[in-house]
């Protein structure tokens, strides 16, 4: 059987698919990169809230082309100001230690999402919807997009390049890092937002709800057979690649949305992964093969 | 002590100290003091051992060495200054369990870690760093494992990945906190001679609730319970210890955290 998603990415039609594809495939490096630290340092949570606050962003973009006249607003802008300001947010309750870290995750994560629908569904014009936004839509995507998409990818990455050795000793051991004479805050600080900008990345092609799944998962099946972290980070970037395109194939071929799709794939593989891992380390089937080994070589 | 040193330096006599501690009060909640009128120096070479219950403000004492905290009233000073400016003479081994072990990290990069300066530093580690990373894992018999999950090291060679890390930069003075804390008796008596056939090299100072790590090599004994006070390790005997632990005390055990309360165990 033939790839569908080769055959329609020829046809001079779908030009969203090339779009959506090449997107994908730029920020699956950023994904596999940023998705390590954020797994390693147990963050997903506040990724996760990062991501969901990027809706009060949306909304409000949309709002303000549509019922204020601002022709600027562009919902992926008002996506990456909102996901930032959560990030510094967040980052700055956790770091001051004064309230309790999940509280303020859950409390920005609803107010970002409360913000974003009040402001949508006083939008009046008709064909304003959100869902797009909160699944993902390839159709969405533009060649601007992709512009946006390369800009942030490429700032996101150069920042990785130049302070790599500082985000892992940050991730591993706080501690050591500042005893060292890391600046464990603000790199802290800089984490989250990366995680905020690689979240918008993809927020069009996945959707504001699913994304976290596809910063982490990647990132979760690597941590279980790469030995440190940069390997970590390349296994993580094959995988997500590997995600999006068996993703979108399989929407093409059975007619489905491409976001859920892709998540699912993902996910389908992780808990593969786990329940394999779960098998082998089962003590009584290792014993019993053991054994079996054991008389087999036995000389009798 | 201020004037008695300058005294001294003009005397040209003096022997510069590693860490000096004068007057520091210190709480992390206001009103409520973890360590009150500390004053003790250790000259530079010289090794210590700091004992004492636990609560009693010792991984509080290695974090004002080390800056992590600053003193409410007083001064600490590492080698003359203050502690965030000589980081890079002061090698620190954390309590093993302050990370999460199963990081997906290789021994290397672990040690690498150590070659991390205050300041702007761009890129990855040079050639510099990781050879003086092989270097330090050759010190402690580990360069085999260097490019070795972590995780997947044993109990004793994820300790000593760790004294190298603390190595990596080559200190003139060691911190180890509690560095005995998970590991059996066989490999703490390994720990314990490549701990003195460093000694001659740096300062050491162990924080442990371990006495028996009093022994004479490490040349001083601070006991901590909020005040401190030196003792020559020579001068150690089941006095000075139920004064300090505040209870008659032979010998603590060495496998496992001393709970809070009365649970010192005696052997003998």
């Amino acid at each position: 059987m033939a790839s569908q998603l080769l055959e329609a990415l020829g046809s001079p039609l779908n030009g969203f698919l090339r779009h959506a594809l090449i997107a994908g495939l730029l920020a699956s490096a950023l994904f596999g990169m940023v998705g390590t630290y954020v797994v390693t340092k147990r963050i997903t949570y506040i990724a996760g809230a990062i991501a969901h606050c990027a809706l009060g962003g949306i909304g409000f973009a949309l709002f303000a082309r549509y019922e204020l006249g601002w022709e600027k607003a562009d919902p992926l802008y008002g996506a990456l100001i909102a996901a930032l300001g959560a990030a510094l947010l967040i980052g700055a309750v956790v770091l001051s230690r004064s309230e309790r870290e999940d509280t303020v995750i859950g409390a920005t994560w609803a107010t970002g999402m409360a913000i974003g629908f009040l402001f949508v569904k006083m939008v009046r014009r008709g064909g304003v919807s959100i869902e797009s936004w909160l699944f993902g839509d390839i159709n969405f995507v533009s060649r601007n997009d992709l512009w946006t998409v390369a800009i942030l990818g490429a700032a996101v990455l150069i920042l990785i390049l130049l302070f790599h050795r500082q985000f892992v000793a940050v991730c591993f051991d706080e501690e050591f890092a500042r005893a060292r004479g890391v600046n464990v805050p603000f790199f802290y600080l800089l984490l989250l937002c990366m995680s905020a900008v690689t979240v918008v990345v993809l927020v069009r092609l996945v959707g504001i709800i699913m994304v976290i799944a596809l910063l982490t998962l990647p990132s979760a099946i690597s941590s279980r057979f790469a030995r440190g972290l940069s390997g970590m980070m390349a296994w993580a970037t094959i995988l997500c690649a590997l995600f999006l395109v068996v993703g979108l194939e399989l929407s093409l071929r059975w007619n489905m949305i491409a976001g859920p799709s892709i998540i699912l794939v993902a996910a389908i593989s992780y808990f593969s992964i786990l329940l394999i891992g779960k098998i082998q380390n089962r003590p009584a089937l290792f014993k019993k093969r053991g054994q079996q080994q054991g008389k087999e070589q036995s000389p009798t | 002590m201020n004037r008695t040193q300058q005294s001294e330096k003009q005397q040209g006599a003096i022997e510069e100290q590693a860490i000096e501690f004068n007057d520091v009060n210190f709480g992390y909640v206001a009103g409520k003091s973890v360590l009150s009128g500390i004053r003790f120096n250790l000259r530079r070479g010289e090794s210590m051992c700091i004992v004492g219950p636990n609560g009693g403000g010792k991984s509080t004492l290695i974090k004002l060495v080390l800056g992590l905290q600053k003193p409410t009233s007083g001064e600490v000073l590492v080698f003359g200054k203050p502690p965030g400016k000589m980081r890079h003479r002061v090698g620190y081994m954390p309590q093993y369990l302050s990370f999460d072990p199963q990081f997906p990290i290789t021994v290397l990069d672990v040690v690498l870690m150590g070659r991390l300066r205050t300041g702007i530093q761009l890129g990855s580690f040079k050639k510099n760093d990781r050879a003086a990373a092989i270097q330090a894992l050759e010190k402690v018999d580990l360069v085999h494992r260097a490019r070795s999950r972590f995780s997947e090291l044993s109990g004793g060679q994820r300790q000593r990945a760790l004294i190298a890390r603390a190595l990596v930069d080559n200190p003139d003075l060691l911190l180890l906190d509690e560095p005995t804390a998970n590991v059996d008796q066989t490999v703490e008596k390994q720990f314990r001679q490549t701990l003195q056939s460093l000694a001659g090299e740096m300062s050491i100072v162990i924080v442990s609730h371990d006495l028996n790590f009093v022994s004479s090599w490490l040349g001083h004994v601070l006991c901590v319970n909020r005040e401190v006070q030196m003792h020559p390790t020579s001068s150690i005997d089941g006095k000075t210890l139920q004064e300090i632990f505040g209870r008659e005390i032979l010998a603590v055990r060495h496998d496992q955290e001393c709970p809070p309360g009365d649970h010192v165990h005696h052997h003998g």
